[in-house]
């Protein structure tokens, strides 16, 4: 079980509010990702959570029990720290072992449960290294398996793939959500990578300077962002907006809509501009168009598109897939 | 040409090292030479550097006072307040360096400017409680006094050291379910280890060969080798090949710890400066 709920959950460092209040209801087995921009709060959030950190108010109930006051070893939880976090002086079998010896387990127990989460993991060569002897990936391996052994509530993952090169990333992050899938366990999990948050959630939670903007699916965040901010936020590249004349036209203070919700076009369309960056990726390319009347706007169109830097261009954005903010950033 | 420069220069400070540890070693060297010396050849003018060798001296020191029970006291005092202190000292530096307040470097202020303050000063209370207390030269008396008085330098070493570990790894062995004591004894000692042996190493050393308080508060029982030098400095006349007979065979057993230890003790001093 792993139902984690969050009432008025409150924090101050000193005199600075960290986390002003929030509340959550996770749900058991599910995939939740803290995202939000530097600094907002989400690794202080996951260690409220983990137990880490004091509240300074408000309440963390964990499968029907308030375990607010509770050790961190009282809640059963296990996390994966971006630094990884292994102890340095001990094998990589004697990391995976040590919450099994903790908990006071059996050795032939431990010695079972351990071969059995090299295995999963692919780690059986290295159990006798120590983690200095190992690579990054590898080192990632071992946090996961010292977390899974224990088979505890739920798993907190802190920015865990940052240290990696991006290939890797890739392997990890559906090595992760593969885990997910077998083990059903709920998982928190904080990144500021657009990507992970989108392709690994079943729910995110989209935190802006310690204050929950939305918590909602992948899609929904896309789709039906409540306000302003988590409409920049997710999506990449980010959202035009535009206020003014354009905007009064939809009855909003303003408006937002989407790179690869507009048109491009070099004879016609709503905006005349000047292409100062074109990205070429192959599938995709991204231009941004510099405009008179409305700023810099970014398009993503198909990679076949025959445009280059200096052009002039036109463009309009689909009017179907237009975002409405009112003078208060919230959607209309 | 760059090349033969660095190494002029190399050896140049090699040169000046040896020169200054020569310096440095001069008396000690000395002072074991003058222990194989007769009394009239000691106090030979000029100094003599060849002369007939003898074991006389300690021979006499060993037969006139009772070395072994000196020694044993130094052994329990240093020992025994070394021990003491790391027992109070890890638990603090632990706090300080992983749960710090605001007033933590107020209060490591605090405990090093009581260093700073001449041990006369306060010899008379202490003293006077300590007799009041009735451990005026006794061992218990003697190891506690020693004990606090070495603090402030322990919790200071540990706490550098401890900060050198990255907290993430404690808090894993919490999430890991660790309570308390275990975290220490399972996570944080380990890693620390070549500081805790370091700190150990040098406090074992400051405290054998620590001298004002040892003569001070103790007389016949509980006096540990500090005592066994200076009695031979003595109303009976300084006699300088048995003073120096005594001194070497005081400080031989520290001398023997420190160079077995001398590894240990640079890696641990020099620990964090280059990681
Ligand atoms: N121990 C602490 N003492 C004082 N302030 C802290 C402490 N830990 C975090 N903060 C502050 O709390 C705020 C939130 O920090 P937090 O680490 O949760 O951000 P974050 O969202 O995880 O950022 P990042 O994406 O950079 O990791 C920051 O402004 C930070 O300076
Ligand atoms: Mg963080």
């Amino acid at each position: 079980m792993g139902n984690i709920v969050l009432e008025k959950v409150h924090k101050c460092f000193g005199d600075v509010e960290v986390i002003p209040s929030v509340d959550l209801d996770i749900k058991d087995g599910e995939f939740v990702v803290f995202v939000g921009p530097s600094g907002c709060g989400k690794s202080t959030l996951l260690r409220l959570i983990a137990g880490l950190e004091d509240l300074t108010g408000g309440k963390i109930i964990i499968d029907g029990v308030d375990v607010s006051d509770s050790t961190p070893a009282k809640r059963e939880l296990a996390m994966v720290f971006q630094s990884y976090a292994l102890y340095p002086h001990m094998t990589v079998r004697k990391n995976i072992a040590f919450p099994l010896k903790m908990a006071g387990m059996p050795q032939d127990e431990i010695d079972k449960k351990v071969m059995a989460a090299a295995e999963s993991l692919n780690l059986t060569d290295y159990l006798e290294r120590t983690p200095g002897l190992l690579s990054g990936g590898q080192r990632q391996r071992v946090a996961i398996g010292r977390a899974i052994v224990r088979s505890p509530s739920a798993f907190l993952f802190d920015e865990p793939l940052s240290n990696l090169d991006a290939a890797l990333r890739v392997n990890m992050r559906i090595e992760i959500t593969d885990l997910h899938k077998e083990l059903k366990t709920t998982m928190i999990y904080v990144t500021h990578d657009q990507v992970e948050a989108m392709t690994m959630a079943d729910r995110i939670v989209v935190l802006q300077a310690g204050d929950v903007e939305q918590f909602g699916t992948p899609l929904d965040l896309y789709n039906k962002p409540v306000n302003r901010f988590v409409a920049g936020f997710i999506g990449s590249p980010k959202m035009n907006f535009v206020k003014g004349k354009d905007a009064d036209e939809f009855d909003a203070h303003e408006i937002g809509f989407r790179p690869e919700h507009m048109s491009v076009s070099t004879t016609k369309g709503r905006w005349k501009g000047v292409v100062s960056v074109a990205e070429h990726l192959g599938a995709d390319t991204f231009l941004h168009v510099k405009t008179d009347e409305v700023g810099t706007l970014v398009t993503r169109s198909d990679g076949e598109i025959n445009v280059n830097y200096g052009d002039t261009v036109y463009v309009s954005p689909n009017t179907d897939k237009i975002y409405r903010f009112g003078a208060d950033g919230l959607a209309l | 040409m760059a090349r033969k420069v660095t190494l002029q220069r190399k050896l140049g400070f090699t040169a000046l090292a040896w020169f200054l540890g020569c310096i440095m070693f001069f008396p000690i060297f000395w002072m074991i030479l003058t222990s194989f010396k007769t009394e009239i050849d000691a106090i030979a003018s000029p100094p003599l550097v060849f002369f007939q060798a003898t074991w006389e001296n300690y021979q006499l020191v060993l037969n006139q006072s009772d070395y072994l029970k000196y020694f044993g006291n130094s052994v329990v005092i240093a020992g025994g307040s070394t021990i003491l202190a790391l027992l109070v000292a890890i638990p603090s530096a632990w706090s300080m360096a992983f749960s710090p307040t605001r007033h933590t470097k107020d209060v490591l202020m605090w405990m090093l400017s009581t260093k700073m303050m001449p041990p006369v000063g306060v010899l008379v209370p202490i003293y006077l409680m300590l007799k009041y207390l009735g451990l005026l030269d006794t061992r218990t008396g003697l190891v506690i006094i020693m004990m606090l008085i070495n603090l402030p330098i322990i919790i200071w070493m540990l706490y550098t050291y401890f900060k050198e570990i990255p907290s993430e790894i404690l808090e894993a062995s919490r999430m890991d379910g660790a309570v308390l004591w275990k975290e220490i004894v399972y996570v944080l000692l380990p890693m620390a280890l070549p500081g805790i042996a370091s700190t150990l190493l040098l406090n074992l050393i400051l405290a054998w060969n620590e001298a004002f308080w040892t003569l001070n508060l103790t007389a016949a029982n509980a006096a540990p080798l500090t005592a066994f030098i200076a009695s031979y400095s003595s109303p009976e006349g300084l006699f300088w090949s048995k003073l120096s007979a005594a001194s070497t065979m005081a400080i031989a057993p520290i001398m023997v710890l420190g160079w077995f230890s001398q590894k240990q003790l640079v890696t641990g001093l020099t620990f964090g400066a280059v990681k």
